[in-house]
C-alpha cells in the first residue's frame, strides 16, 4: 500500500504505455485490433464509461494506474489478450480498496473515467462506482453447504449493504442455521474485496462486468410495491413492438393470409 | 479386507443413515464403510481450534492428511464447521514447519545466546536443557524452572508436563496461556460453586428463549454455536430475543434484537443494575425458596489493586526522581502506581460509597487474595442501592452518539427480559468478562442475577462461560496445569490434595511444593527479575500473547537465562528463544481435548510427524530420563522462606534408588507397563501409528542418541487413566480410555456410563441427587462443589465474626461494585484500545497465517475505528496510523467500514498478526484474583504514520 509505485510496476507501466503509443504503426497494430475486441470480461477502474465508449475515449496514458495507491490497476500489455494499454484490474490478485478520494478518477485527462458518475451531491463517492457486480456460485460457495464462512461478507467494504447474510434453517442437522451471502446489485460496486477474500480454491464469489453479470428489465412494468422503481420511467420511451407475426402491415396480412386457411 | 457388493451397500447405508440421525455405528461396521471408500482412511478427531469442540473426520492417504470433513455424528456440529475447521487438513503442512531441533550457536557450535540458530540433534537438545535446568535449580531452586503451558495441550500432554514439573522438579511455575483466557471464569466458578466449569451445556441454546452475549463476539469466535443460536432465533422469531452487549459493534449484532454498546468495564455496573431492578423494583421476582435453601450472600475487599507489578519488586528498583523505576519508564509508572494507590474517580464514587469511599479519596491497595465472607441480604441490598437506571446509564453508555434515553430504554428492556417470569435466559460470555481487571467479580455478578430469579442450572437457563481454547477446560483446568492447581479441582496449597496426588503418583509425601504463585504473568516478571532462569514454551506463543511484551522479550534476550520453545512453526516465541524444538502437531499424536460443555473427545494418531518433530509428551519423557531422585528431591528453600523437605529418604523407603530416574517413577513405572500394554491387534490401537509408544519408520534419533523406539507401553492410556482416577467419585468422573474412542465425546461427570447435561440440578446430576439424599433437603439443586465452603461473617466493610460457618451444597451471591480499570483514556492517551480475534485466524496466527486461503482472506491486522475518530485524527480509510500507549507503539492500517464498528473514542486491533504486534501496546494489568490479563482496555493515542 505504498504511495510510491514499486519498481516492477513502474517497468510494466512504462512498457505498456510504450506499446500503446507504438501501436499506431507497424506489426503491432493487428494484434492490438484483435485484443481490442476480445475482452468482454475486463474490470475497469471506477467511473469508467461503458466498454465501447471507454475504449474510444481512453488514451492509454496510465495516469489512473499511477494514481492507484494499492497497485490494483494495471495497463494491458500485448499478449494479455486485452485491449493494449488500457487500465484494468483483477480482484483475485489485488481488489479495488475503494479509496474515499478515488485518486484514479480525477486524473483521467479524457473523461474515460467519468468523475460525475462517481460523484454524489458534489462529493466524490466511491460507493456510486459500478466497476462490476459480485456473483455467487452457489455450488462452490461453502456457506451454501452450511459452513460458517462469510469471509466475503466480512471483507465487503459495504458490509451489510452490498452483501447481506440470509439466514435459513439447516434441516439436515436440525439445530444449525445456514448463513448465506447475498449480493445486492444496486449497492455492489464490483470492488472485488469479496472475490479476493473468498477461501475456495477458485473463488465462489467473483466480479463480472455489470453488462455480463446482469439482466435488464424493460420499463413497461413497474413494481407496484416499490416507489423507487418508478424512477425507471424517466427512460421510458414510446412503446412500439414487432414480432414475426406482426412485422407485416395489417392490410398486407389481411390480404395475403387467406390462402392456407382452408 | 475385501467386501462383497452386498456388504458394501449394507455398511455404507448404515453409516450414512446413522450419521443423519446423529448416532454412532458399531466400530466394525464403520471400519467396513471406511474401507469401502478405499485408498484413503477416515477417522474421527476434534477440531484444532476453539473451545466449541466440533467433531471432524480426517482422511489420510499415503501417510499424510489430505482432507477433513465435519463429523455428522458429532452432536456439537453435526457435520458442519467454520472456516478454520474447514482448513484443519492444511494446518500441519506449512512450508516453514520446524523439523529439527535448533540452537543459537557460535561459529564453533557452542551455545551462544547471541548466536544464530543452527540444527542440532535431539540428544544435544536434551543435553542443553539438562545443563540449564540444573543451573537454574542451583541458582534459584524449583522456582527458577518454569513452563509456559497451554489450553491447547492434549489432556495427556498437559498431565505429563504437570507430573514432571510438580512431582519431578517440585516447581509450580507451570501456567497455561489459558490463564489469559479463562482464569476469571475459573475463580468465578470456584467462589460461586466451589468447583470449576459450567453447569449447563450447549443444548441450552435449543431450549432457551433469550440469549444475551456479554463481551463475546460469538458470531466470529464460536461460529458453530452462533449458527445454533441463529437457528433458535429462526425457529421462534417472535419469542426468542438475542441481545448483544459489547464495547463496539461487531458481527454478533447482526442477529441481535438489541445491541448495547457500553463503556469498558461497566459490565459490572450493568449486572448490578439488573440485580438492583430485581431487588428494589421487582422483589416479587425473587425465588426466596430457592435462595434460602441454596444461596448465601458474600462480600470481599475492594482495594485489591489491578494485578500490576508492585513497588519494591526487583525490576521496579530503584525509583528515580523523574518518576521512572527500574526497567519502567515514568510514563509506564503513571499506570503502575495505581497498583499501590488509586484515586477514586467521579464515575466509580457512587458505587464505592457503601464501602466508605468518596470521589478523590486515595484508595490504598493491598493484595487481598481470594478472601471473602458471608453477609446478610440486607447488606447486599445496601450495596445495590447506587445502581439506579440513571447512574448506570450515565457511566455505561459507550457510544457518545447515542442518546441517554435510547440507552436507558435498552437497559430497562434487558432487565425486563431477565426478570420476565417464565422466560428462559442464557447469558454467554467469553473474553470480554474474563480479560478484565475485575474479571472474577464480573463473573460472579452474572450468577447473582440468575440465582435470584432461579434461572441457573436449568435446561435453557443459566449463566454460561464459553471457552476460548480447544482444551482450556479439558487440559488446563481439568488436568490442572496452573501453578496453583492439581488434577480434578485439587489445589497445591491444600495438604490433603497434595497427599492424594503424591499417593496417586507414587512419590513421597512432602514432595509437592505447597506454594503456587507463579502464574503466567508472574513467570514473565520473574524472568525479568532474574529469578526464573529456565523457561520452556509448550503449545503456546508466550512471547506474542503477553501484554507489555517488550519487557518480557528484552528479559529473555538480554538476561542470563535459557528459553526453549517447542512449536510446529517459527513464531515470535521461537524467535526470542535460545533453543527451538520441533513438535508433532495435533493429528501427529494421540490426544484428547475437553470443550466448554465438559465434553471430552479423543483421537488417534493419524499420521507420522514431519521431519524430526516429536510430541510434547515424548519430549517430557525424554527430559525426565535426565533427572534422578538424588538430583531433584533434596531440600530447598523457597523465595518466601518456606522450606521444601528432603524427600530422598522417603523415596528410598518406597523402593526407589538415588539414581532412579523420574522417567521410571512418573511415566514408565511398573503399573504403567503392566496395565497398559501395547495391543496392536486390538481396538483402538490396531492399525494406527503410535510414535510415542512404538517409535515409527522415521527412526529419529532420540534423547540418548539412539533410534527412538518408543516407551513400549500405551502411555496415552496410562496418563488418561491415572489422571481420571483423581476425579472419579469427586464430581469429575471420566469414562475409560477405550470408550472415548467409540463415542463422540462425553460430558462429565460420566456416572454409570451416563453423561451429565446440567450439573447441580437434582434431576440431571447424580452428584446433586446424592447430595440432597444425604442432607434430606427438598431442594431442586445442590451446589456441592467443595471449595471455600465455610465462611466468616461480616458486612460490606469486613469480617465481624471470625467463626467460620459451613455452607454445604450452597452457592454464593457476591456484593462486588463497579470500578474503573487502572488506565483510562486521558488528555494524552485519549482512546480506548480493545484487542481480540477475527474468525479467520487462530490466536497468534502461527497455524492459520500459513493456510494460504485464510492468509489471503485476512492478510493483516487492521485498526478498526469510527469514521469520526479517523476524521478527528486527520486519518482516512486505508491510511497507516500509529497506535501508541505508554508501553509501545505499532503501525496498522485504518479500517473505518469493516466488520467491527467501534464508537467514537475506541479502536479495535486484533492480535493474530506478528507484524502488527499489538501486545507491545497492551497493559499487563490483571484481575488481582484470577491473574488474568485485561487485553480489552488500555489507553492509546492514534496518529498518522
Amino acid at each position: 500500500m505504498s504511495k510510491k509505485l514499486s519498481e516492477r510496476r513502474k517497468f510494466l507501466l512504462t512498457m505498456a504505455r510504450g506499446v500503446g503509443l507504438a501501436s499506431i504503426g507497424g506489426l503491432v497494430w493487428s494484434a492490438y485490433l484483435d485484443e481490442a475486441t476480445a475482452a468482454p470480461l475486463l474490470l475497469r477502474p471506477p467511473g469508467a464509461l461503458s466498454e465501447s465508449d471507454f475504449l474510444s475515449t481512453c488514451i492509454k496514458c496510465g495516469l489512473c494506474v499511477e494514481a492507484c495507491p494499492y497497485d490494483t490497476l494495471m495497463l494491458a500489455k500485448p499478449g494479455d489478450n486485452k485491449p493494449v494499454g488500457t487500465p484494468f484490474f483483477v480482484p483475485r490478485d489485488i481488489p479495488c480498496y475503494m479509496c474515499p478520494d478515488i485518486p484514479c478518477v480525477p486524473v483521467c485527462p479524457t473523461g474515460a473515467l467519468d468523475e460525475s458518475s462517481v460523484t454524489t451531491e458534489n462529493v466524490l463517492d466511491i460507493g456510486a462506482a459500478k466497476m462490476g457486480l459480485a456473483v455467487v456460485d452457489e455450488g462452490s460457495c461453502i456457506a451454501f453447504w452450511g459452513i460458517q464462512c462469510d469471509a466475503c461478507y466480512r471483507a465487503c467494504p459495504l458490509l451489510g449493504h452490498a452483501i447481506t447474510i440470509e439466514y435459513s434453517k439447516n434441516e439436515r442437522t436440525g439445530k444449525h442455521a445456514f448463513m448465506k451471502p447475498v449480493v445486492h446489485a444496486d449497492v455492489c460496486t464490483g470492488c472485488g474485496m469479496c472475490e479476493h477474500a473468498c477461501v475456495t480454491k477458485k473463488p465462489a464469489i467473483f466480479v463480472l462486468p455489470n453488462e455480463v453479470a446482469q439482466g435488464a428489465v424493460d420499463t413497461n412494468y413497474i413494481k407496484g410495491w416499490d416507489k423507487k422503481d418508478e424512477s425507471r420511467l424517466k427512460d421510458a420511451k414510446e412503446i412500439k413492438t414487432t414480432t414475426r407475426l406482426s412485422k407485416k402491415s395489417a392490410i398486407n396480412s389481411l390480404n395475403s393470409g387467406l390462402k392456407d386457411l382452408y | 479386507m475385501s467386501l462383497s457388493r452386498r456388504e458394501f451397500l449394507k455398511s455404507s447405508a448404515a453409516a450414512s443413515a446413522a450419521a443423519a440421525v446423529g448416532m454412532s455405528v458399531p466400530a466394525e461396521l464403520q471400519a467396513n464403510a471406511d474401507t469401502a471408500e478405499s485408498s484413503w482412511r477416515w477417522d474421527k478427531a476434534a477440531c484444532r481450534f476453539c473451545g466449541t469442540g466440533c467433531g471432524i473426520m480426517m482422511a489420510t492417504k499415503n501417510g499424510k492428511i489430505v482432507a477433513v470433513k465435519g463429523d455428522p455424528a458429532a452432536p456439537v456440529n453435526r457435520g458442519l464447521n467454520c472456516i478454520k475447521g474447514y482448513f484443519n487438513a492444511k494446518i500441519m503442512y506449512g512450508a516453514d514447519r520446524l523439523t529439527k531441533p535448533l540452537l543459537r550457536m557460535d561459529a564453533n557450535g557452542k551455545f551462544d545466546k547471541h548466536g544464530e540458530f543452527g540444527e542440532i540433534t535431539w540428544e544435544r537438545a536434551f543435553d542443553e536443557m539438562e545443563k540449564n535446568i540444573r543451573k537454574a535449580l542451583k541458582e534459584s531452586g524449583p522456582e527458577g524452572v518454569a513452563v509456559f503451558a497451554s489450553g491447547q495441550y492434549t489432556i495427556m500432554e498437559g498431565y505429563a508436563a504437570q507430573k514432571m514439573m510438580k512431582g519431578g522438579f517440585r516447581s509450580n511455575a507451570i501456567d497455561p496461556n489459558a490463564r489469559h483466557c479463562m482464569a476469571s471464569a475459573v475463580v468465578g466458578f470456584y467462589q460461586t460453586f466451589g468447583i470449576d466449569e459450567p453447569s449447563g451445556c450447549y443444548d441450552d441454546i435449543e431450549l432457551t428463549d433469550t440469549v444475551v452475549s456479554w463481551g463475546s463476539n460469538m458470531a466470529e469466535m464460536h461460529p458453530i454455536l452462533w449458527s445454533r443460536v441463529t437457528d433458535r432465533k429462526l425457529t421462534d422469531p417472535d419469542r426468542v430475543r438475542v441481545i448483544n452487549m459489547s464495547t463496539y459493534r461487531h458481527r454478533t449484532s447482526d442477529l441481535a434484537d438489541i445491541e448495547i454498546i457500553f463503556t469498558p468495564n461497566t459490565d459490572l455496573a450493568m449486572w448490578n443494575y439488573i440485580a438492583h431492578e430485581i431487588v428494589y423494583n421487582h422483589p416479587e421476582s425473587i425465588d426466596w425458596d430457592f435462595l434460602k435453601t441454596n444461596i448465601v450472600f458474600a462480600a470481599s475487599p475492594v482495594n485489591l489493586g489491578y494485578g500490576l507489578r508492585r513497588a519494591g519488586e526487583k525490576s521496579l528498583m530503584p525509583v528515580r526522581a523523574d518518576g521512572s523505576a527500574g526497567n519502567y519508564t515514568a510514563k509506564e509508572m503513571e499506570t503502575i502506581n495505581h497498583e499501590m494507590v488509586h484515586k477514586v474517580s467521579a464515575a466509580e464514587a457512587p458505587a464505592l460509597e457503601p464501602y466508605g469511599y468518596k470521589e478523590g479519596d486515595d484508595m490504598v491497595n493491598k493484595p487481598a487474595g481470594l478472601k471473602h465472607w458471608e453477609i446478610t441480604f440486607e447488606e447486599y441490598k445496601k450495596f445495590l442501592a447506587p445502581y439506579t437506571l440513571d447512574y448506570v446509564a450515565k457511566v455505561s453508555k459507550g457510544d457518545p452518539d447515542e442518546s441517554i434515553e435510547s440507552f436507558k430504554k435498552k437497559l430497562q428492556t434487558l432487565a425486563d427480559l431477565y426478570i420476565e417470569k417464565g422466560r428462559k435466559i442464557v447469558s454467554f460470555w467469553t473474553m470480554g468478562m474474563n480479560q478484565h481487571t475485575r474479571g472474577t467479580w464480573v463473573n460472579t455478578l452474572s450468577y447473582n442475577v440468575h440465582f435470584m430469579l432461579n434461572k441457573q442450572a436449568l435446561p435453557g437457563s443459566g449463566a454460561f462461560s464459553l471457552t476460548g481454547q480447544p482444551s482450556a477446560c479439558g487440559t488446563a483446568r481439568e488436568v490442572g496445569t496452573f501453578c496453583h492447581r492439581l488434577p480434578a479441582d485439587m489445589m497445591v496449597k491444600n495438604p490433603h490434595h497434595r497427599k492424594r496426588t503424591e499417593n496417586g503418583w507414587h512419590i513421597p509425601e512432602g514432595t509437592l511444593n505447597p506454594v503456587g504463585k507463579q502464574h503466567i504473568m508472574k513467570i514473565h516478571r520473574d524472568i525479568e527479575d532474574g529469578l526464573v532462569k529456565f523457561a520452556w514454551v509448550n503449545v503456546c506463543n508466550a512471547y506474542q500473547d503477553s501484554a507489555s511484551a517488550k519487557h518480557w522479550i528484552k528479559a529473555a534476550r538480554e538476561l542470563d537465562n535459557f528459553i526453549v520453545t517447542s512449536d510446529g512453526y517459527p513464531g515470535i516465541s521461537a524467535m526470542v528463544s535460545d533453543m527451538v524444538l520441533p513438535s508433532a502437531m495435533i493429528y501427529e499424536k494421540w490426544g484428547a481435548y475437553g470443550n466448554a460443555e465438559r465434553r471430552s473427545q479423543h483421537w488417534r494418531q493419524q499420521v507420522i510427524p514431519v521431519g524430526h518433530a516429536m510430541s510434547d509428551t515424548w519430549q517430557w519423557m525424554e527430559l525426565s530420563k535426565r533427572f534422578t531422585v538424588d538430583d531433584l528431591w533434596g531440600p530447598y528453600t523457597l523465595v518466601g522462606g518456606k522450606k521444601l523437605s528432603d524427600v530422598r529418604k522417603a523415596a528410598y523407603e518406597m523402593g526407589y534408588k538415588g539414581d532412579t530416574t523420574m522417567y521410571e517413577i512418573l511415566y514408565a513405572n511398573e503399573r504403567a507397563k503392566k496395565n497398559y500394554p501395547i495391543t496392536l491387534d486390538k481396538f483402538p490401537q490396531k492399525g494406527y501409528d503410535n510414535s510415542d509408544c512404538n517409535g515409527d519408520s522415521r527412526n529419529v534419533l532420540g534423547g540418548d542418541g539412539k533410534v527412538a523406539k518408543g516407551c513400549g507401553f500405551m502411555v496415552h492410556e496410562y496418563l488418561w487413566e491415572e489422571y481420571a482416577s483423581f476425579g472419579r467419585g469427586h464430581g469429575h468422573d471420566l469414562a475409560d480410555f477405550v470408550t472415548y474412542h467409540k463415542v463422540r465425546g462425553l460430558k462429565w461427570p460420566v456416572v454409570d456410563g451416563k453423561e451429565t447435561p446440567w450439573r447441580f440440578n437434582v434431576k440431571y446430576d447424580p452428584y446433586a441427587a446424592a447430595a440432597v439424599a444425604k442432607s434430606g433437603s427438598k431442594s431442586t439443586h445442590a451446589f456441592y462443589g467443595p471449595l471455600a465452603k465455610s465462611l466468616q461473617q461480616g458486612n460490606l466493610l469486613g469480617v465481624t465474626d471470625t467463626k467460620k460457618k459451613p455452607l454445604p451444597d450452597k452457592a454464593k451471591i457476591f456484593a462486588r461494585p463497579y470500578m474503573e480499570p487502572p488506565e483510562v483514556p486521558d488528555k494524552n492517551y485519549d482512546t480506548w484500545l480493545c484487542t481480540g480475534r477475527v474468525l479467520e485466524h487462530w490466536h497468534s496466527g502461527t497455524m492459520t497465517m500459513r493456510v494460504p486461503e485464510l492468509f489471503r482472506a485476512v492478510p493483516e491486522a487492521l485498526c478498526y475505528m469510527n469514521p469520526k475518530t479517523a476524521e478527528e485524527k486527520g486519518l482516512k480509510q486505508g491510511d497507516l496510523c500509529w497506535v501508541e500507549s505508554r508501553r509501545g507503539k505499532v503501525k496498522a492500517h485504518v479500517e473505518t467500514r469493516g466488520r467491527n464498528r467501534p464508537p467514537r473514542g475506541l479502536v479495535f486491533v486484533p492480535w493474530f498478526d506478528e507484524k502488527v504486534f499489538i501486545n507491545k501496546v497492551c497493559l499487563d494489568a490483571t484481575c488481582p484474583q484470577s491473574k488474568q490479563t485485561d487485553y480489552k482496555k488500555c489507553a492509546v493515542k492514534i496518529y498518522k504514520a
